[in-house]
């Protein structure tokens, strides 16, 4: 069992935990992922590690509630359990295996949305401590929806609000905001983009037309999460790839996201059900 | 004397449920089959079993009706005995050894071994004798039939064995691969890990040996002297056809794990698995068996196609013969060239074209060869692919000096010696897909070996 020692909702959907968790806090690096289970009959969840303490022993991570799985975990509480925690999974991101010194200097553009916020986190704050040059970009429907805004801004040169509504920073999509800044001359060795795969798929096709590299983290359906069940497999540069051993972070310039968005929805029908039930006798 | 009938569920009932298909031996009947072993002098059944039970001495107890003595015997070279006598290819093995079979029906040796052990669980397993501790610690990576059998015969000669397991719950591909119907995950399998744990063996699960811990780690660090590596079969293979990215296409893999390990079949099961109309598997396994079988189960009508004929069909006679019996149809001399998909995405047929067998290949099989122009399309919305797997990469990166074969494959030789002191590999890992069985051989030998290699240092 692992027990949460920290719970709060960052916004009415969004739920951050810490969870006890040592031998993955000491493992655990930017870019890798976690499965959760909350109870014995439970989905494994996969989930972006956001932050991790090898001295407290604790993992971060941020759950949005989209669907029952993710409802249960979200209604647990502080000195509860998760009945399961495995970690971490999937490769570091690039930057991890390249000499630490290389990276100073060097200029990151992250294009985070939503729930994605939280796994650009660890990748920004690595980066930040190594003296590379951090941009970040946040996309939200609307203000109440931002999370993380505070330990962002302390891990990055500039945080760059987007909103939907235009409740804060810029009014409109993120692939906007990073027209206006490369126009503004803003230059970039390399650009991150995690968020809905929709959002991804865009990034993509902004930046295409520039030079700039782009790395994604790809949420696809997974199961055991190791290498075996290939629920995740993936077009990438015309070849089937496993996110869960291969990934999560593939060259988004050669991602098939059409196929991604379709193989993404594959339970949608039973997920909307499986919640509906969950919701009864509920309040959350 | 015929051989003594088992009983089983009826196939028009056990279509529609989980529960276990055979049914089992009762003490008179395993008496009465126990009684046609002829005791042979040199038994061939003991060579032909890749763990060498003590397979007639153990009959000979049964037949006076000490099945406590008969569980005793089968303990000295197993201990799995509930799952092997349920999951084994006895008609190869064993069985297609004996002597009886010549003229008529083999020895009901599985059917025996599995009696032993369920009477022995149901009546209370009798001690295992084991050494004193020796001091002497080792690493096991995962829980499946090879590991389990390295770490019992480890554990009994006095070893402290820790096994670390990736997934939530010990067993490996007896948990995420065998279904229910076969073999009763709680009674079953949950007791044999059970008696292993009863031998002092700790099983630490959500470990991913290669992130969470390495096998450097455990030998510099945590102070294992040796490490057996059983971490069973990797990434699920596809054809590399048009169309297999459709939605609806599923791996055996994906489709058993969420079955049997996250039990998608019970509803209170938070985990969903796809329920199509009309499911194609692809293979002729035992995999490919399961997965028919458990489509049928979740109502699907269920048709197998293979690329051979019936007589060159990998899977166990038994699975093929309750498969058919339960209304899955075969269509042999078939194979797949595209799975072609509708509007949305979702598939909506298999193209395949008809096979012939040519010349004999490296395996001493005719080898299958299209037959051009004879392409068909079988209507499905899903597809099962049966196709084995290739091994995982993880613990062959992340582990210095450990050599790998041109597939992935571990390389090791017969006792499991890799090309790193002190670690030890077998099972799947090494060989690429097999059986329940011949991963326990490959555990016990390796056993043997890591005893060797701790007492030699």
């Amino acid at each position: 069992m692992y027990e949460i020692v920290f719970k709060k909702f960052l916004t009415p959907t969004i739920c951050l935990m810490e969870i006890d968790a040592p031998l993955v806090a000491t493992s655990a690096k930017p870019g890798q992922f976690v499965i959760v289970r909350a109870r014995e009959m439970g989905e494994r969840i996969p989930l972006t590690v956001c932050d991790f303490d090898p001295v407290k022993g604790t993992v971060t991570i941020v759950i949005q509630i989209i669907g029952a799985s993710s409802r249960i975990i979200c209604s647990l509480e502080q000195g509860d359990s998760l009945t399961d925690f495995v970690g971490p999974l999937g490769r570091p991101s690039d930057f991890m295996e390249e000499d630490p010194a290389s990276l100073k200097g060097r200029r990151y553009l992250f294009v985070a949305g939503g729930l994605g916020t939280a796994p650009v986190y660890p990748q920004a704050k690595y980066l930040h401590e190594h003296g590379a040059h951090v941009d970040v970009i946040v996309g939200a429907k609307t203000e109440s929806l931002i999370i993380m805004e505070e330990q962002m801004s302390e891990v990055c040169d500039n945080l760059h609000i987007c909103t939907d509504d235009g409740s804060k920073g810029h009014h409109g999509l993120v692939t906007e905001k990073i027209k206006l800044l490369l126009e503004s001359g803003a230059a970039y060795d390399q650009a991150v983009a995690i968020g809905p795969m929709i959002m991804m798929k865009f990034v993509a096709l902004t930046l295409k037309p520039t030079s700039i590299p782009l790395t994604v983290s790809l949420n696809t359906l997974m199961v055991d999460g190791t290498g075996m069940c290939g629920a995740c497999r993936v077009t990438v540069g015309g070849k089937v790839r496993f996110a869960c051993v291969e990934g999560p972070e593939f060259n988004a310039y050669e991602v098939d996201f059409d196929e991604a968005l379709r193989r993404q929805s594959l339970y949608r029908p039973q997920e909307i059900e499986a919640d509906h039930k969950c919701r009864i006798g509920r309040d959350l | 004397m015929k051989r003594t009938p088992v009983r089983e569920q009826d196939p028009k009932v056990r279509a529609t449920n989980f529960k276990e298909v055979c049914l089992g031996y009762d003490a008179g009947e395993a008496m009465e089959e126990a009684s046609r072993c002829l005791n042979c002098k040199n038994p061939g059944c003991v060579k032909k079993c890749p763990v060498n039970i003590g397979i007639p001495r153990f009959i000979e107890q049964v037949k006076n009706g000490n099945f406590e003595e008969a569980f005793r015997i089968i303990s000295e070279d197993s201990s799995l005995p509930a799952i092997c006598g349920r999951v084994c290819p006895q008609e190869t093995q064993c069985e297609g050894n004996c002597i009886l079979g010549v003229k008529g029906e083999a020895v009901a040796i599985g059917k025996l071994e599995r009696f032993v052990a369920d009477y022995n669980r149901e009546n209370g397993t009798p001690v295992i004798e084991k050494a004193a501790p020796n001091g002497h610690k080792v690493a096991i990576v995962g829980s499946g039939p090879s590991g389990l059998a390295c770490a019992s015969d480890l554990a009994k000669a006095g070893y402290d064995v820790t096994i670390f397991e990736v997934l939530h719950k010990a067993g490996g591909v007896l948990q995420y691969g065998i279904p229910e119907f076969r073999l009763p995950k709680e009674t079953v399998v949950e007791h044999e890990i059970e008696n292993v744990r009863r031998l002092g063996v700790r099983i630490e699960t959500n470990v991913v040996i290669g992130r969470t811990l390495t096998v450097d780690q455990l030998m510099d660090k945590e102070g294992y002297e040796a490490v057996f590596i059983g971490s069973g079969a990797g990434l699920p293979r596809f054809m590399g056809i048009e169309g297999e990215n459709l939605n609806g296409v599923f791996s055996a893999n994906e489709y058993l794990t969420r079955s049997n390990l996250m039990r998608a079949f019970d509803p209170e099961s938070d985990t969903p698995i796809f329920i199509g109309k009309n499911t194609v598997v692809v293979g002729g396994g035992n995999v490919a068996m399961d997965a028919a079988r458990t489509a049928l189960r979740l109502g699907s009508n269920v048709t197998v196609v293979y690329r051979r004929t019936e007589a060159e069909l990998p899977a166990r006679a038994e699975e093929v013969h309750h498969a058919r019996e339960e209304g899955v149809v075969f269509r042999m001399l078939t194979n797949p060239v595209a799975i072609l998909g509708d509007e949305k995405g979702c598939v909506k047929a298999i193209r395949c074209i008809r096979m012939e067998l040519g010349e004999c290949d490296a395996s001493g099989r005719r080898s299958p060869v299209p037959v051009p122009g004879s392409e068909t399309d079988i209507e499905a919305d899903t597809v099962i692919m049966a196709l084995g797997t290739s091994p995982n990469p993880l613990i062959a990166n992340t582990t210095e000096g450990l050599q790998t074969e041109r597939h992935g494959c571990i390389v090791a030789d017969e006792s499991g010696v890799t090309t790193r002191p002190g670690v030890f590999a077998g099972g799947d890992a090494v060989t690429g897909a097999a059986t329940v069985i011949l991963a326990m051989g490959a555990g016990r030998k390796a056993a043997a070996a890591i005893d060797r290699y701790i007492k030699e240092k």
